[in-house]
């Protein structure tokens, strides 16, 4: 019988590695003075240099060296004095030079820690995820194989090169095992991949944007038997693009894992592809015969020596860590702890404080994003960003406090704003969705309602003020749901001469 | 009178003077090619067109009174490892048949900037990996002094084409010795400036931290100039060095090594050296030290592991380096039918596009930089390099420059030595510290060795960006020489005669 996970992590207990490449936000690429803006004519943006012509020779951007200091002191990282890049050779059509220039065992940053916080069964847990290293390296160009099944080189007909990412600079960020998560690697994965966006979004070293790819996990997970205390063969699962996508994949690989050590199979190291749709991962390169890169030190560049002064001198421009921009907001806001955890792990720290400095009160502007659009995100499989805006959703908030939306209502505004009808007020126009607050109207429809319900109203004007729930609710049957339920008690309670 | 035998400064004197001009200059460059390079086969490629519409342009300006630069109008040969815009560069190889750069490397943009006229590009060994120029794939180039000889190589295009009178000046490249042997097999000049010198921006890399392009020539004080035209820091090589050029033209000219101290290397002049060539050369020190300085042995032990050092080290970035060369962006591409994968076309052309010495050295630095055995070789390798850093340092501590022969023998004949790749290293025995230091090396004429009539090399080593201290001997030396011999060593050499 098959595994599912809380079955499969009650037996064996997950190990993570996680490996983030950030492609930075710089005007030029890593080695040349190309512009590095996304969406170019192909090849448009191309020179000897990012060509691998014969002769070119690379010059580090000044500015890759700075954001790459900078990732690792907000990593708590310390600074390698002396750093060196290094060439990692192999064969590719996308790679000009049949190497790629990438730091290898002398990393610019080492040794850093990033704090995170989880829910679980007994409450909020802080979790440290310990930093290997955070090393600079060169994207490669794009290929497109045309043609052929799998949109893969071989069986292709022919394939298409597009240099214009050629030597954009990445960041590699590595984390050390990952281990003592127990049944909650997903969470711990996804809470890493979260804080880690939210950090380099504040340093502004890259537009972190998962779904375009300039922010892109691999997740590596092994599984050991539970108490063994060993380490188990691991997969490593690529070009994972969603904060969601991390933690299904963790939890599709513990699946995956886990029954193929029950039915007694080993697992094969190899890397793995993960498939949006199933959540599940699909096989890749096998890297049980080792490629060997034969990497060695780039000769055409001299090593990476940052004087400690500039060091120090960045550190003092680190802005606010996200850590304490949150006790600070969590604060501002009167947020309980366990409402924060799940903004932060849900992404939704960002769009919250938008919304709310478009002047959405806070505790609406939470509840919306936790609340109605999560769900829809939910339903929908998607990150709740991707949906609706900060500035539609205050929009929402603050037709609800004019008194010209009623949550309901707001809710099929929402809906139609996702649905792509356009901004909030395009929906209510086209749908008619307005408050009904026309006194007249709603009296008719009060007057309807006691007369359809006379003993009920009886009991009102005898003062067993609750019964008044039949009513309203017959009221707002009949308006469909437009009208203001409190606007409808208040009249409706006066006409029984309930309140003065 | 100028003629095609005057040296680069006379010619430049003419120029200022007005008593020739570039395009005459040019012109008899030219028909001296077309009678004599027939048969030495110095020239790959001719870029008339070009060459003369500079010289034009020199001229012009020239006579609209523009003050130019010292060496403007004077023609120049060019290695063809460097690029120039739209004007095929093959590196000797196949795999570059027909390309035609898309960039000037720096050191022809400041070639043209100096009004430099550049002739043509010279042959070599493909891809600088040879002694002798017999593996360009373009077939060998021929020594003037003896046809059925080799001119040295890797650049023994450059350096034919000096002393074959087909151009005054030309540029190198050394990486174990490719600017210095053939200088000294040909009775020419060759400089090889400190390692960050020259930029390497558009010069094809053979290795990457050894390879430094130079100045050739037939006298001293021609190299100087040719030197102080193409030096300087490049923001485009990072590992150019940012520092004042020294100023080699004022040493060159200085002809005088009074209580200069120069180290002979004791390792530099046993086993293998010809006696002709160790003759000619102890005869060089005597006249320096007539000239006033001071000799002193010096002992430079780990200079035996130098050879074994390069041929890790060479071959492991050159198995890097040329792998861009697969057909996709640039070169010929063998194979594509339309059925094979971009593999199997890569295979089949780098399979024809690479001649045997040059795949010999990419499986050798694959080799060497493979998982398990990275630290055996490359890792071993390198720290022979600090230990030979370390003897320099030393040496240097104690004299000025350090002198030994260029190479250990005159030139061989065609042929004598292709199938025995080993014996062809040796060539370099001398020649390869200096690149592993990366300082600075030249070769000066200083006879010709009796046994076989054929010229032999004086080498001089200085220390990082003292490059001067080099010029300063080598100007003197060749000084002394000249009023002993009464005229230049390349008037002994057979006077070519066309085909």
């Amino acid at each position: 019988m098959a595994l599912n996970y809380d079955q499969a992590v009650a037996k064996y207990e997950p190990t993570l590695g996680l490996e983030v490449h950030v492609e930075l936000n710089t005007k030029s690429k890593m080695f040349c003075s190309c512009a590095t803006e996304f969406g170019g004519a192909p090849n448009t943006q191309t020179c000897p240099v990012c060509l691998g012509m014969p002769g070119a020779l690379p010059v580090v951007n000044g500015r890759a060296i700075e954001s790459s200091i900078l990732i690792g002191l907000a990593l708590n990282c310390s600074v390698a004095p002396f750093s060196r890049f290094a060439r990692k050779n192999y064969f590719y059509p996308d790679m000009p030079k049949n190497f790629q220039t990438s730091q290898y065992d002398e990393p610019i940053c080492v040794n850093g820690y990033l704090d995170i916080e989880i829910e679980t069964d007994e409450g909020l847990k802080a979790f440290r995820v310990e930093i290997e290293r955070v090393h600079m390296e060169e994207d490669t160009g794009k290929s497109l194989h045309v043609g052929g099944a799998t949109g893969r080189i071989h069986g292709a007909d022919y394939s298409l090169l597009d240099y214009n990412r050629a030597g954009i600079p990445l960041v590699e960020i590595v984390t050390k095992i990952v281990g003592g998560t127990g049944k909650y690697a997903p969470q711990v994965a996804r809470a890493y991949v979260t804080e880690l966006r939210d950090i380099l979004r504040s340093l502004g070293v890259s537009d972190v944007k998962m779904e375009q790819g300039s922010m892109r996990c691999d997740v590596n997970l092994s599984l050991a038997p539970m108490g063994s205390g060993a380490l188990g063969t691991r997969s490593e699962t690529k070009n994972v693009n969603s904060l969601r996508s991390v933690e299904r994949a963790v939890i599709g690989e513990v699946i995956r894992q886990s029954n193929r050590l029950e039915s007694g199979e080993r697992i094969v190291q190899e890397t793995r592809h993960f498939l949006e749709e199933s959540g599940q991962t699909r096989p890749g390169r096998s890297k049980e015969q080792a490629e060997d890169y034969r990497y060695f030190p780039e000769p055409d560049l001299v090593p990476v020596v940052p004087d400690s002064a500039w060091i120090e001198e960045l550190r003092s421009t680190l802005p606010e860590k996200p850590s304490t921009r949150r006790a600070r907001l969590q604060a501002d806001w009167s947020v309980p702890d366990k409402e924060m955890t799940s903004l932060v792990n849900a992404g939704l720290l960002d769009v919250v404080e938008e919304t709310i400095a478009l002047g959405a009160e806070p505790t609406r502007a939470r509840s919306w994003w936790l609340g109605e659009v999560s769900r829809l995100a939910n339903e929908r499989e998607v990150d709740p960003t991707t949906l609706i805006t900060s500035a539609q959703v205050a929009e929402v908030i603050a037709l609800i406090e004019s008194g010209d939306l009623t949550d309901k209502l707001a809710r099929q505004v929402v809906e139609g704003v996702i649905a792509g009808e356009g901004n909030p007020s395009a929906v209510i126009a086209q749908r008619g969705l307005k408050v009904v607050s026309d006194d007249g109207a709603l009296m008719t429809a009060i007057e309807a309602a006691i007369a359809s319900q006379p003993e009920t109203a009886e009991r009102i004007r005898g003062g067993n003020i609750p019964a008044a729930g039949a009513l309203i609710g017959a009221v707002m049957k009949a308006t469909g749901g437009q009208a203001d339920a409190a606007k409808v008690r208040e009249l409706l309670l006066k006409h029984l001469g309930q309140i003065g | 009178m100028t003629t095609i035998r005057s040296t680069a400064a006379e010619m430049a004197a003419a120029l200022a003077a007005g008593t020739t001009t570039s395009v005459e200059l040019t012109n008899a460059h030219y028909a001296q090619i077309e009678k004599v390079d027939g048969a030495v086969h110095a020239f790959l490629h001719l870029d008339k067109e070009g060459a003369l519409a500079q010289a034009e342009a020199v001229d012009a300006k020239r006579k609209s009174g523009t003050e130019m630069p010292p060496l403007a109008g004077v023609p120049l040969a060019l290695k063809d490892l460097l690029t120039q815009k739209g004007v095929p560069t093959t590196c000797g190889s196949r795999m570059l048949e027909g390309w035609r750069p898309p960039y000037d490397s720096t050191v022809v943009s400041k070639l043209k900037a100096a009004g430099i006229v550049i002739l043509g590009k010279t042959n070599m060994d493909e891809f600088a990996m040879g002694s002798s120029t017999e593996n360009s794939a373009y077939g060998p180039t021929h020594n003037p002094w003896d046809l059925a000889r080799i001119p040295g190589g890797s650049g023994g295009g450059s350096a034919a084409a000096l002393a074959a009178f087909e151009a005054p000046l030309a540029i190198g490249s050394d990486t174990g010795g490719s600017i210095r042997q053939p200088a000294a097999v040909t009775g020419t000049v060759g400089v090889k400036p400190t390692y960050g010198g020259v930029s390497r921006y558009g010069l094809i890399a053979f290795s990457s931290s050894l390879d430094q392009a130079g100045p050739c020539a037939r006298t001293v004080l021609d190299a100087a100039l040719l030197h102080e035209v193409i030096a300087g820091h490049d923001e485009r090589d990072s590992t150019s060095i940012n520092a004042p050029v020294p100023q080699v033209v004022k040493a060159a000219k200085k002809l005088d090594v009074k209580g200069m101290k120069i180290g002979v290397v004791k390792e530099l002049q046993g086993e293998g050296f010809q006696s002709g060539v160790l003759s000619r050369f102890h005869e060089s020190l005597d006249a320096l030290v007539s000239a006033g300085a001071e000799l002193v042995e010096v002992s430079c032990p780990n200079f035996d592991y130098a050879l074994a050092a390069y041929y890790l080290i060479a071959p492991s970035e050159c198995s890097s380096n040329l792998a861009r060369f697969d057909s996709m962006r640039y070169g010929i591409r063998v194979g594509d039918n339309g059925e094979r994968s971009a593999e199997e076309v890569m295979k089949l052309t780098r399979h024809e596009g690479f001649g045997p010495e040059v795949k010999r050295r990419i499986i050798l630095g694959t080799y060497a930089l493979s998982s398990g055995y990275y630290d055996a070789y490359y890792g071993s390798a390198q720290k022979v390099r600090t230990l030979i850093m370390r003897d320099f340092n030393a040496a240097f501590a104690k004299v000025d420059v350090l002198v030994s022969p260029t190479a250990p023998t005159t030139a061989f004949k065609i042929g004598e030595q292709v199938d025995d790749p080993l014996a062809m290293y040796l060539n370099d025995i001398a020649t390869i510290p200096v690149n592993l230091a990366g300082i600075g090396g030249m070769s000066v004429p200083c006879g010709l060795a009796a046994e076989d009539g054929l010229p032999v090399g004086f080498q001089i080593m200085s220390p990082a960006m003292r490059d001067d201290l080099m010029y300063q001997v080598g100007g003197t030396l060749e000084a002394a020489l000249l009023s002993k011999w009464g005229a230049p060593i390349l008037d002994k050499a057979p006077v070519l005669v066309g085909n």
